[in-house]
């Protein structure tokens, strides 16, 4: 594949070029958002922030989620793991933490955890054992329908899901509305909308009059994401646009999404440090209750009260720092209570979130571009 | 999120293909996939499962909305410096 | 049923802690460097946090160095715990100049229960390295713990070697080139995709090996060895967290250019695959030499003739910008590398 055009600097230089003047021509400050942890991670790794134009702010929404898994949810995990039961889940997870322990916490004090790259290998961990076997289901939509797609291919009998699954489309909303928000455009990922397909976006921007550019990862789909949404926002025509139709098509995988909503359905609930998101938590239908950890096993979550230490939950202000409001200055927890190896929301859980990106580097990890 | 890597598909049994990811070849599933596979098509992997075939002329397409992206800038001296070096290159 | 409480009392040791990095160095600094630091000692110490210890008897360094090994799983693709035991031990002294190892002891704690064939096997595989290492076991132990109290087995090796070049982390200068002896990231992936069952075919395996040999044709040549200002091997935590020890300890910045970092296409796409960037990833038969300036060519042209280093190649100039810090040159801009956090894990977004 054109990988060397895909990952060519010099390109990526002449996309920064243009979008500089797009910028230039609107003659103000434009903020945009993405959703999306792999877009963060593609511009760190990459570096791409030094190639923004300094007047255009790429701001980092809530886009992991792992991140945004709430405190109960972890804690649901630890407790089911208290019972003996194999939690089965992604790295990421490990050290998100509870109201007392995360789950790297659990597996110091004696609980089973097993690290999976995928959903079926959960299957053949139970496949291989007499064990309770729990996949611990994180995600968005896109990993989602790979829970769905095991659940729906006769698992054994020992093997449940504990599902965390969130759905994107709904936060954005959230965000769209936040009073103070300064967001004029979002950056939607690429391999969610694979899923889910453009036309996701279409009563988004109907309804907001906020353009929706769909790009992919590698570092020029980011660069010429960026570029059709500044010049959809300078030309103030809120349109969404694809710029991934490599993966993302109008109406995206049918087949996906029908296993997807047989499998669950959306709820409201809470993410970490973020609202109380409508439709943004994806539980189990009770059609498949018999596979649904929550049902099979007893979770007590007053149980672990007595151990909290003070909520401090309730003081983190990463909802406001993902919509740019404010900054993680503004936060009276940050390098405090919230540390990279005790952290409170989800912008110091994630590897690129601000408070971490903060803590590390002083707030400035990107540097003058290279000669 | 979600991590996504593209593959080529070397062989297909049943609902799994083995995908080869540039020097490393690993079993993919192809529940969710909502095309029929092939061997020699390129998939889209996440968490071990295909969640797209990725069609050859798609990329051109996406190196083709590139390409439009640096023809609104023909003024700018530089992009044109650097297409010509592209041209050059390939 | 009703739920049953972990014993939540108390702080207690995370893998985090021993995954290399900054968490296991805080650990290792309260715990232990600040008061064994404490006893008078004339050379390399514990405070020094170097890969190994060196005392001065006359003219010469007597180099000392220890270090447990355990490994999940035992025998993993490129090598065993073994293997990775000698290797580990031989590469530590080698590090700090003692290429030449006047003697091994090893230590090994058993579980009962444990198959003698897989400990017949681990010894074959010890002995073989040795020999490439020309580094004999001159003393031993072995315990046996109780089924379930050990995790299998727990091998702990200590080397001894002599050097009159004693070669520290901490030595390099502006205008210092960083000299990587070949391709990284081999040993952890492959470990890590076996550990949690992720099967690939293809070319991953460990590089796991003695480098003393290589390390030494740069040092028994004076006009070469006068050139090396440090070395490191990259272990846990990889090439970032060694270069980042590198640059505090010798208070220079590095620029590491990533496009020249030598690597397979396997590691790359596994990277990839399982999200875990190949600079947090442990080697261990690697090493990280700083180099000065004018000699690069020579140390090259020599690593380049051994088998280890064939593709040994410059990734990194030390600088005055960013003191302590490592600036990541992506080719499409400059970032600060941050430090590994624990061990890194397969993840999904």
């Amino acid at each position: 594949m054109s990988e060397l055009q895909f990952r060519d600097p010099k390109l990526a230089r002449s996309m920064a070029a243009t979008l500089d003047r797009l910028v230039r021509e609107t003659g103000r400050k434009i903020a945009v958002m993405h959703v999306c942890g792999s877009h963060e991670q593609a511009i760190a790794k990459y570096g791409l922030r030094s190639l923004f134009p300094k007047s255009l702010e790429v701001i980092m929404g809530p886009g992991c989620p792992v991140c945004v898994t709430d405190v109960p949810e972890v804690d649901e995990s630890v407790l089911i793991a208290a019972q003996g039961a194999r939690i089965a889940t992604f790295g990421d997870m490990l050290k998100v933490p509870g109201s007392v322990k995360s789950l790297a916490d659990a597996q110091a004090s004696g609980a089973k955890i097993d690290i999976v790259y995928s959903p079926q290998q959960a299957v053949e961990i139970a496949r291989s054992t007499k064990e309770e076997v729990v996949l611990f289901a994180t995600g968005f939509e896109t990993t989602a329908v790979a829970t769905a797609a095991v659940i729906l291919d006769n698992p054994p009998p020992n093997f449940s899901v504990l599902s965390v699954h969130k759905y994107i489309p709904p936060v954005m909303e959230i965000i769209a509305e936040m009073p103070e928000s300064r967001i004029e455009g979002f950056l939607a990922a690429g391999h969610a909308a694979t899923i889910t397909g453009s036309a996701v976006f279409e009563p988004f921007v109907e309804r907001h009059k906020i353009p929706v550019v769909i790009a992919g990862f590698e570092p020029n789909d980011i660069m010429a994401g960026l570029v059709e949404l500044v010049e959809l926002i300078r030309a103030k025509t809120p349109h969404v646009v694809n710029m991934f139709p490599r993966c993302v098509t109008l109406e995206g995988n049918l087949a996906a999404q029908k296993q997807l909503w047989r499998v669950f359905r959306p709820m409201g609930g809470r993410w970490r440090g973020i609202a109380h998101v409508p439709n943004g938590n994806l539980r189990l239908r009770d059609e498949f209750a018999h596979l649904d950890a929550r049902k099979r096993f007893p979770i007590d979550l007053t149980s672990l009260w007595d151990y909290a230490p003070p909520a401090l939950a309730g003081q983190c202000i990463c909802g406001d720092i993902m919509a740019g409001i404010r900054n993680p200055n503004d936060c009276r927890l940050f390098n405090r209570e919230c540390v990279p190896e005790n952290p409170v929301g989800a912008c110091m859980v994630s590897n690129e979130g601000t408070c971490k990106i903060w803590h590390l580097y002083g707030g400035v990890p990107d540097l003058e571009a290279s000669a | 999120m979600c991590l996504g890597v593209p593959g080529k598909v070397i062989e297909v049994r049943d609902s799994v293909a083995v995908v080869d990811f540039w020097g490393v070849r690993k079993e993919v599933r192809l529940d969710i996939v909502d095309e029929n596979v092939v061997p020699g098509d390129y998939i889209l992997n996440h968490v071990g499962f295909a969640i797209r075939r990725i069609p050859p002329e798609s990329i051109a397409e996406t190196l083709a909305l590139y390409e439009m992206l640096l023809a609104q800038e023909g003024d700018d001296l530089m992009s044109l410096d650097v297409r010509s070096e592209i041209e050059a290159s390939s | 049923m009703t739920a049953i409480l972990l014993p939540f009392t108390g702080g207690r040791v995370t893998l985090k802690q021993g995954g290399g990095g900054r968490a296991m160095r805080a650990l290792i600094e309260r715990l232990f460097v600040r008061d064994f630091a404490t006893m008078p000692f004339d050379g390399v110490g514990v405070d020094a946090m170097d890969d190994g210890a060196a005392i001065r008897i006359g003219d010469d360094w007597l180099v000392i160095t220890t270090d447990s090994h355990v490994i999940h799983p035992i025998v993993f693709p490129g090598g065993d715990i073994g293997r990775l035991s000698i290797s580990g031990t031989v590469n530590d002294l080698a590090m700090m100049g003692a290429t030449r190892v006047l003697g091994l002891t090893c230590s090994i704690i058993l579980e009962e229960g444990f198959s003698l064939d897989s400990l017949e096997a681990i010894q074959r595989s010890m002995i073989a390295t040795c020999r490439e290492a020309n580094a004999p076991v001159v003393t031993g132990d072995t315990k046996v713990m109780g089924r379930g109290e050990i995790d299998g087995l727990v091998i702990n090796t200590c080397g001894i070697g002599l050097t009159r070049t004693l070669v520290r982390d901490n030595g390099l200068h502006t205008g210092d080139r960083i000299i990587v002896t070949g391709n990284i990231a081999e040993h952890g992936l492959a470990v890590m995709a076996a550990r949690h069952g992720i099967e690939f075919e293809g070319d991953l395996v460990s590089d796991v090996a003695p480098m003393n040999g290589m390390i030494d044709s740069i040092l028994s040549d004076a006009a070469l060895a006068d050139a090396v200002t440090a070395m490191k091997d990259p272990t846990r935590g990889g090439v970032a967290s060694a270069l980042h020890e590198m640059a505090s300890k010798s208070n220079v910045g590095i620029v590491l250019q990533e496009r020249s970092l030598p690597m397979t296409d396997a590691v790359r796409s596994v990277g990839e695959l399982l999200g875990i960037d190949p600079l947090h990833v442990a080697n261990e038969g690697k090493a990280l030499l700083g180099v000065r300036a004018d000699a690069v060519d020579q140390i090259l042209a020599r690593l380049h003739e051994h088998p280890l280093g064939r593709n040994a190649t410059v990734i990194g100039t030390c600088g005055e910008e960013r003191r302590g810090a490592i600036i990541l040159d992506t080719g499409f801009g400059r970032r600060l590398l941050a430090e590994p956090e624990g061990e890194p894990l397969p993840r999904i977004c």
